[in-house]
C-alpha cells in the first residue's frame, strides 16, 4: 500500500537537503516502518520537505504531509502538494485564512475524519500543530487537531520533532533560501491518555517538541 | 591536462612529496594504533588517523582542481569560501532583516569575487569586498528596516565576507601574478602556500602534543602552547625553505616568506578560535557534525594568503 513516489519528490528533497545542510538525529526513536504522526515546530516552507527527506525511502512512500487547502489547492502548488507529495489538504476557517494560518487543526470533526481516513491502515502523517509558521524564536501553542486525531487513533505513534534554523534558511515571506546549516531532531514518542485533559495533552506535546531544541535543558 | 603536471617536474616533485608524506603518516598511524594500550591513547591516535584520512581526500580534491587548471581551482576555492561562510554564519546570529543580505553574500558577492580572479581583473578584485560589499551590507540591512543590533549584524556579516571570501580568494589569486622567469608555473606558488600553511598547522599540532606545556592563550585556544608554536613555526619554515627550488625565491627569501605564512596562519587560528569561544563552541565542525569544520582547516590559510600574495606581488612582480 505504498504511494508511487513522484520523481520530482526526490529532486525537491535532495535540493532541500543540500540547501538546508540538515543534520538528522534520531534521539528518542528509530526510523521504523510503523504508522506515525510526526509533529514538529513550523517556521518555513522547507519544514515539510526537510522532514520528509530525512526519512528512509521506504518510509517516505507512506508518509504524507498535512497542508492548508486554500493555499495549496491551485496551480503549481496543487501539483506539488497533491501529485508530488500526496498531501492531505484540509480546510481552515475564514478566520484562520485571514491570520494566514496553516491547517487549522482546531477545525471541526470533518477535518479529523479526513485526517483519520488519510492515515488509513498504512500511512503516516506530518503535522505542524502550531497551525502557522512562526519566527523561530518560540514554539507557539498547539491547536487541538493533534489531540482529536490522537484520541481517534490511539494506535498511531506520536513522534515529536524539532527543526532548527530553517527560519533562518527560508523564513516566512522570503522566496530565496540562504544555505545555512540546520538540524532535525526526532524525540521519544509521546503516549496518549484518556485521563488527560485536552489542554494538558497539547501542552505536553508542545513541551516534547521544545525539549528537542539544541541547548534546551535536558 | 594531466600532461601539465608531468611537463612541470617541480610540480611533480611537490605532489610526489605530499603523497609520500601521506603514505608515511598513514603507515605510522596504523602502527601507532596497533601499539596503543590505553583507551585515551587510542582516542588520540584515532583522531590523528581521521585527520590523515581527511588529508588524503583534501589532497585528491586539490590535485584534481589543479589538473583542471584555473577554472577548477577557482571553483574549488569558491566552494571552500561558500562552506566556510556557511559555517561562520550558522554560528553567528543574524536576524530576519539580514536574509537578503545573506543571500547576496553567498550567491552574488562571493562568486563575483572569484569571477574577477577568473577574468584577471586585479583592480576590481582587490576592492570588491573591502569597498563595495562593505558599503552594500549595512545599506541593504538598513533598507530591510530592522534597526535592532544593527551595527553588530552589519559588522558580523562584513567580517564573514572579509575572512571567508575576500581573504581566502587571495590563494587562487596567486595564479594572477606574473613573475618574470616564472610564467606558467603559478600553480606551484599556490601549492607552496598551501603546503607551508597546512604543514605548519600539522607541525604545531604534533609539537604541541609531544612537548606542549605552556599555554599561550588558555582561554581563547587551550590547545595552543609555546612549545607547539615555536616547534611548528620552525619546522614549517624549514620545510618551506627546503622547497625553495619549486618557487621563484632564493633560499633566504623562501625562509622569510615561509615564516610570514606560518606566523599569519597561527594568528588566523587564534582569531577564529576567539570567535568560536565567543559563540560557545569548540570547533566549527562540532556544531555541524558531518559538515566538518572546513573553517577549522582553513582559518590559517585565510590569514596567510592575502599577506603572502601582497609580499610576493610587492617584491617579485615588476
Amino acid at each position: 500500500m505504498t504511494l508511487a513516489v513522484h520523481p520530482l519528490a526526490g529532486v525537491i528533497a535532495s535540493f532541500a537537503r543540500l540547501i538546508s545542510g540538515v543534520q538528522v538525529r534520531w534521539v528518542g526513536c528509530a526510523p521504523e516502518p510503523r504508522q506515525r504522526i510526526y509533529f514538529a515546530n513550523h517556521t518555513s516552507h522547507l519544514d515539510f520537505v526537510v522532514l520528509w527527506s530525512a526519512l528512509p525511502a521506504g518510509l517516505r512512500a507512506v508518509t504524507r504531509p498535512v497542508a492548508a487547502k486554500d493555499y495549496w489547492e491551485k496551480g503549481a502548488r496543487a501539483y506539488i502538494a497533491l501529485r508530488v507529495f500526496h498531501a492531505v489538504l484540509i480546510e481552515r476557517g475564514a478566520a484562520g485564512r485571514a491570520e494566514g494560518l496553516a491547517p487549522a487543526h482546531g477545525a471541526g470533526p470533518a477535518v479529523i475524519d479526513q485526517l483519520a481516513e488519510a492515515l488509513g491502515s498504512a500511512y503516516s502523517l506530518i503535522l505542524f500543530p502550531e497551525g502557522t509558521r512562526g519566527t523561530g524564536e518560540e514554539v507557539a501553542p498547539f491547536r487541538s487537531g493533534l489531540y482529536h486525531l490522537a484520541r481517534r487513533r490511539p494506535d498511531v505513534q506520536l513522534v515529536p520533532a524539532y527543526l532548527e534554523n530553517l527560519n533562518r534558511i527560508l523564513p516566512k515571506g522570503e522566496f530565496l533560501p540562504v544555505p545555512l546549516v540546520s538540524s532535525l531532531t526526532f524525540g521519544a514518542p509521546i503516549q496518549f491518555s484518556d485521563e488527560e485533559s485536552k489542554a494538558a495533552f497539547l501542552a505536553r506535546a508542545r513541551e516534547a517538541v521544545r525539549a528537542l531544541r539544541p541547548g534546551a535543558a535536558a | 591536462m594531466i600532461a601539465r603536471i608531468f611537463r612541470d617536474p617541480q610540480l611533480t616533485w611537490l605532489f610526489g612529496g605530499v603523497l609520500a608524506l601521506l603514505v608515511v603518516a598513514t603507515v605510522i598511524g596504523a602502527l601507532l594504533r596497533r601499539a596503543a594500550k590505553t583507551d585515551s591513547a587510542r582516542a588520540v591516535i584515532d583522531n590523528l588517523n581521521s585527520r590523515t584520512r581527511a588529508w588524503w581526500k583534501m589532497c585528491a580534491i586539490f590535485a584534481l582542481s589543479l589538473l583542471i587548471g584555473r577554472i577548477g581551482t577557482l571553483v574549488l576555492f569558491y566552494l571552500l569560501s561558500f562552506l566556510a561562510l556557511r559555517e561562520y554564519l550558522t554560528l553567528v546570529p543574524t536576524r530576519h532583516g539580514d536574509h537578503r543580505t545573506l543571500f547576496w553574500s553567498f550567491f552574488i558577492i562571493t562568486p563575483l569575487q572569484y569571477y574577477l580572479i577568473g577574468i584577471s581583473w586585479y583592480g576590481f578584485f582587490a576592492i570588491l569586498i573591502p569597498v563595495f560589499a562593505f558599503l552594500f551590507v549595512p545599506t541593504r540591512i538598513a533598507l530591510a528596516g530592522d534597526p535592532q543590533h544593527f551595527l553588530e549584524r552589519a559588522a558580523k556579516i562584513s567580517f564573514g565576507l572579509m575572512i571567508c571570501s575576500y581573504c581566502l580568494s587571495y590563494a587562487p589569486a596567486l595564479l594572477l601574478l606574473r613573475i618574470p622567469g616564472f610564467e606558467g608555473h603559478d600553480a606551484r606558488l599556490l601549492l607552496y602556500l598551501v603546503i607551508v600553511d597546512q604543514m605548519s598547522d600539522v607541525f604545531q599540532y604534533i609539537w604541541g602534543k609531544l612537548l606542549g606545556r605552556h599555554k599561550i592563550a588558555p582561554v581563547v585556544s587551550p590547545n595552543k602552547t609555546w612549545e607547539g608554536f615555536v616547534g611548528g613555526i620552525a619546522s614549517a619554515t624549514l620545510l618551506g625553505t627546503g622547497i625553495w627550488w619549486a618557487t621563484p625565491f632564493t633560499r633566504l627569501q623562501s625562509a622569510g616568506l615561509s615564516l610570514a605564512i606560518t606566523l599569519l596562519g597561527f594568528f588566523g587560528g587564534l582569531v577564529m578560535s576567539a570567535i568560536k569561544r565567543d559563540a560557545g563552541v569548540k570547533d566549527y565542525g562540532a556544531v555541524i557534525e558531518g559538515h566538518g569544520g572546513i573553517l577549522d582547516r582553513i582559518d590559517s590559510l585565510c590569514f596567510a594568503a592575502p599577506v603572502f600574495f601582497h609580499l610576493v606581488r610587492y617584491y617579485f612582480v615588476p
